[in-house]
C-alpha cells in the first residue's frame, strides 16, 4: 500500500482548511499527524478517506486517484477511527466490530466474516466483551472496539483521529503499542492525528506537522520535532532532550509569551476581590 | 472449540431467539386476525366466519358460504378491516423504524417528514374545494389529494435539507417546519371554511380509522407497502452501519446522503399510501419499532419485519377494541392506539432490562 498526497488543498464554505499538503506514506509505516487545534489534522484524514470530497489527483493510493474510487472499493482499503464514537441504537461488541465487515457482507455472514471478528476481538484482548454492549464499556474498551471494527475491514491503511486523547495513560500505551504491531507485523500503514507530542515522538516512524493547513515539517521525530519548529507552530517554548528511550522528549515551559501572565493576574484579581 | 467457533455458536443462537420472536408475534397476529374476524356487531361468529372466508378464498374448492347476510358482514365489512388494519399497522411500522434509523434517532416518527399534516392538508381541501359535503364513500378525490399533498412535502422537505447537506438533523428540523406549515394551512382552511359539515368530515377524517376499508382500496394501498418494506428491508445493513454516525457509514462504503434520500421517499410513499385510505393514523410507528427494539435488539435485518408484525398486532388489536368497547358505535382507532398504548409503553420503558436506545 501506497498513499501519495499530492498539492492537496480543501475548504469549507471558502474558508481554507488545507493548503497544498503533500505527503507520501508507505507500507507498514506509522505516521503521526501533529499540529495545534484547528490546524487541519482531522480534515486531512476526512480527506485522504474521501469523506470529504478531494480535487482530481491530489490523493493517490497505489497510484489510482482516490477521487476516482467508490465508497465500497475505498472501504476495502482504508479504515477510519473517528475522534469519537457513540451508537445511536444499543449493539452487541461482536455487531459493532461485524460492522466493519459491511463492505464483504451482502446479507448473512460467512464463515470468513466471523472468524476475521473473532481474529480482531482476540487481537485487540476484548474478545470476553464480544456479548457486551458497546454503549455500556468504558472509553477505552470503546476505543478498542472501534479499532477492532476497522481492523475488520482488512485495510491496507488505518486512519485513527486522535485515538488515545480521553484515555487513561495505560490505555494510551495499549493503543499505541497495539497500532505499531499492527504497522510492523500486518503490512498495514497507519496514520494517527494526535496532541500528545511525546506519545507521537515514541511510537511514529515519521511525523508531520501541520500550521495552519500547511505542512511544517515532515519527517523523523528527531528532525521534526525541535526547540525551534515547536514554538513556531504552537507559540510555545520547550525544551528538548533526550528520553531514556533515546527519542526527542519534549517539556513546555512556562512563559509569560504563553498568556500565563495574564492568566496570573486574573486569578490575583479575583482572589483580592474575593478578600 | 476456538473463539470464532464459539463467537458463530453465540451469533446463531442469538438469531435463532430472534426469528422465535418473530413467530411468536406472527401467531399472536394470526390468532388476533381469526378472533377479530369472529367479533363484532351481527351475528356471524368464529365457524361461520371461517366458512364464509375459506369459500371465498378457495373458490376451486366450491364449498358453501353460508347465508348471504353472513357473506356481507364477513366478506366485505369485517375480513377487508382486518386486512386493512395489518396492511397499516405493517407499512406504518416499516417506515417507522426505518426513519428512526436512518435518521439515528428513537423519537423520531413516521410523520417527521410532515406527512401527517399535509396528507391532513390535502384531503381538506379535497373536502372543502371539493365537492363541499362529505363524500367519504368513495371519495378517492380525498384519498388522491392526500397522497399528493405528501409527496408534496416529501420534495420540500428533501430540497430544504439538501441545502444544507443532507444530515439527519437538518431532514428532522425541515420536516418539522413543513409539518408545522402544512397544520396552520389546514387550521386555516378550517378556520375560513363557512360549511360547518366539512369541517367536521375534517376533523373525523384527522382521527384516523379503518372503517372505510373495501378490497378495492386493499388491492391500491397492499403492493406500496409490500415493495416498499422489501426494498426497506434490503437497506438493513446500510441502516445498521448509518447507526456509528455519517462518517463512519461512509467509511464503510456506504453513502448517507443517498441512503437518507432514498429512504425518505421509500418512508413517504408508505406512509402516504396507507394514510390517504385511514386517515392519520399515529402511534403505531413509533411505538412497534420499540416494541421489536425490545423484544430482539437493533439488528434492522431482524427489527424491521419485527416491527411490521408488531405494528400489525397492535393496530388491529386496537381497532378491533375500538370497534367493540361502545358497540354498536365506535372508537376512532388512533384513539383506542393512544390510550392503551401509552401506559403499556410506559410500562415497558420503565421495566425494560437493558437499554435499546440512548
Amino acid at each position: 500500500m501506497k498513499l501519495k498526497i499530492n498539492k492537496l488543498s480543501f475548504s469549507y464554505n471558502s474558508t481554507p482548511i488545507l493548503e497544498d499538503v503533500e505527503l507520501e506514506v508507505g507500507l507498514g509505516e506509522m505516521l503521526c499527524i501533529v499540529g495545534p487545534n484547528g490546524s487541519g489534522k482531522s480534515t486531512l484524514l476526512k480527506c485522504i478517506n474521501q469523506i470529504l470530497k478531494t480535487e482530481q489527483n491530489s490523493v493517490l493510493i497505489n497510484g489510482q486517484d482516490a477521487n476516482t474510487m467508490n465508497l465500497k472499493e475505498l472501504s476495502m482499503i482504508m479504515g477510519y477511527v473517528p475522534q469519537s464514537s457513540t451508537s445511536a441504537f444499543a449493539f452487541t461488541v461482536f455487531d459493532v466490530v461485524l460492522m466493519g465487515r459491511k463492505p464483504y457482507i451482502n446479507w448473512n455472514l460467512s464463515d470468513r466474516d466471523s472468524e476475521i471478528v473473532a481474529e480482531m476481538l482476540d487481537f485487540l484482548g476484548i474478545g470476553s466483551l464480544s456479548m457486551r454492549h458497546f454503549t455500556e464499556l468504558s472509553g477505552g474498551e470503546q476505543q478498542k472496539v472501534i479499532i477492532a471494527r476497522a481492523l475488520a475491514q482488512q485495510p491496507q491503511l488505518l486512519l485513527l483521529d486522535e485515538p488515545t486523547s480521553s484515555l487513561d495513560i495505560k490505555h494510551q500505551l495499549e493503543i499505541l503499542c497495539i497500532l505499531k504491531s499492527l504497522a510492523e507485523t500486518k503490512h498495514c500503514s497507519v496514520i494517527v492525528a494526535m496532541h500528545d507530542l511525546n506519545l507521537a515522538s515514541r511510537f511514529s516512524d515519521r511525523l508531520l506537522m501541520l500550521k495552519r493547513g500547511c505542512v511544517f515539517a515532515v519527517g523523523t521525530p528527531e528532525s521534526v520535532l525541535t526547540e525551534e519548529t515547536i514554538e513556531s507552530v504552537y507559540g510555545v517554548k520547550v525544551r528538548v532532550s533526550k528520553s531514556i528511550l533515546n527519542c526527542p522528549q519534549v517539556t513546555p515551559l512556562v512563559s509569560e509569551a504563553n498568556g500565563f501572565k495574564n492568566a496570573k493576574i486574573a486569578l490575583s484579581a479575583v482572589a483580592a476581590k474575593s478578600e | 472449540m476456538s473463539t470464532a467457533d464459539e463467537l458463530k455458536t453465540l451469533y446463531q443462537k442469538g438469531k435463532k431467539r430472534k426469528i422465535l420472536v418473530m413467530l411468536l408475534v406472527f401467531v399472536a397476529l394470526i390468532v388476533v386476525i381469526v378472533v377479530s374476524i369472529s367479533l363484532g356487531s351481527g351475528s356471524p361468529r368464529f365457524t361461520e366466519a371461517m366458512q364464509v372466508i375459506s369459500a371465498k378464498l378457495l373458490p376451486f374448492l366450491n364449498l358453501d358460504a353460508g347465508p348471504d347476510m353472513t357473506q356481507t358482514i364477513v366478506w366485505t365489512i369485517r375480513f377487508p378491516r382486518v386486512i386493512l388494519a395489518v396492511v397499516a399497522g405493517a407499512g406504518l411500522a416499516a417506515a417507522g423504524a426505518t426513519m428512526q434509523g436512518v435518521l439515528r434517532n428513537p423519537l423520531v416518527s413516521s410523520y417527521i417528514l410532515g406527512v401527517s399534516a399535509a396528507a391532513g392538508f390535502g384531503a381538506s381541501l379535497a373536502v372543502i374545494l371539493g365537492v363541499g359535503v362529505i363524500t367519504f364513500a368513495g371519495g378517492y378525490l380525498i384519498v388522491g389529494n392526500a397522497f399528493i399533498f405528501c409527496l408534496i412535502a416529501l420534495v420540500l422537505v428533501y430540497s430544504i435539507a439538501r441545502i444544507r447537506g443532507m444530515t439527519s438533523e437538518t431532514v428532522i428540523l425541515a420536516g418539522v417546519a413543513i409539518g408545522l406549515l402544512f397544520s396552520a394551512l389546514l387550521s386555516l382552511i378550517q378556520y375560513i371554511s363557512p360549511d360547518r359539515d366539512a369541517v367536521t368530515a375534517i376533523v373525523f377524517w384527522l382521527m384516523g380509522g379503518l372503517n372505510g376499508a373495501t378490497w378495492e382500496r386493499i388491492l391500491i394501498c397492499t403492493p406500496i407497502v409490500v415493495v416498499v418494506s422489501v426494498l426497506m428491508i434490503q437497506q438493513s445493513w446500510n441502516i445498521n452501519v448509518m447507526s456509528m454516525g455519517a462518517d463512519v457509514a461512509k467509511s464503510l462504503g456506504v453513502n448517507s446522503k443517498r441512503l437518507l434520500a432514498t429512504n425518505m421517499l421509500l418512508e413517504t410513499l408508505a406512509t402516504a399510501s396507507i394514510i390517504a385510505f385511514t386517515g392519520v393514523i399515529g402511534f403505531v410507528d413509533l411505538i412497534a419499532p420499540h416494541i421489536a427494539r425490545m423484544l430482539l435488539g437493533n439488528d434492522h435485518r431482524y427489527l424491521i419485519p419485527c416491527s411490521m408484525l408488531v405494528g400489525a398486532l397492535v393496530l388491529l388489536s386496537a381497532d378491533t377494541v375500538g370497534r367493540l368497547i361502545i358497540a354498536p358505535a365506535e372508537l376512532p382507532v388512533g384513539i383506542v392506539t393512544s390510550l392503551l398504548g401509552v401506559p403499556f409503553f410506559i410500562y415497558l420503558l420503565v421495566n425494560r432490562r437493558r437499554q435499546s436506545f440512548h
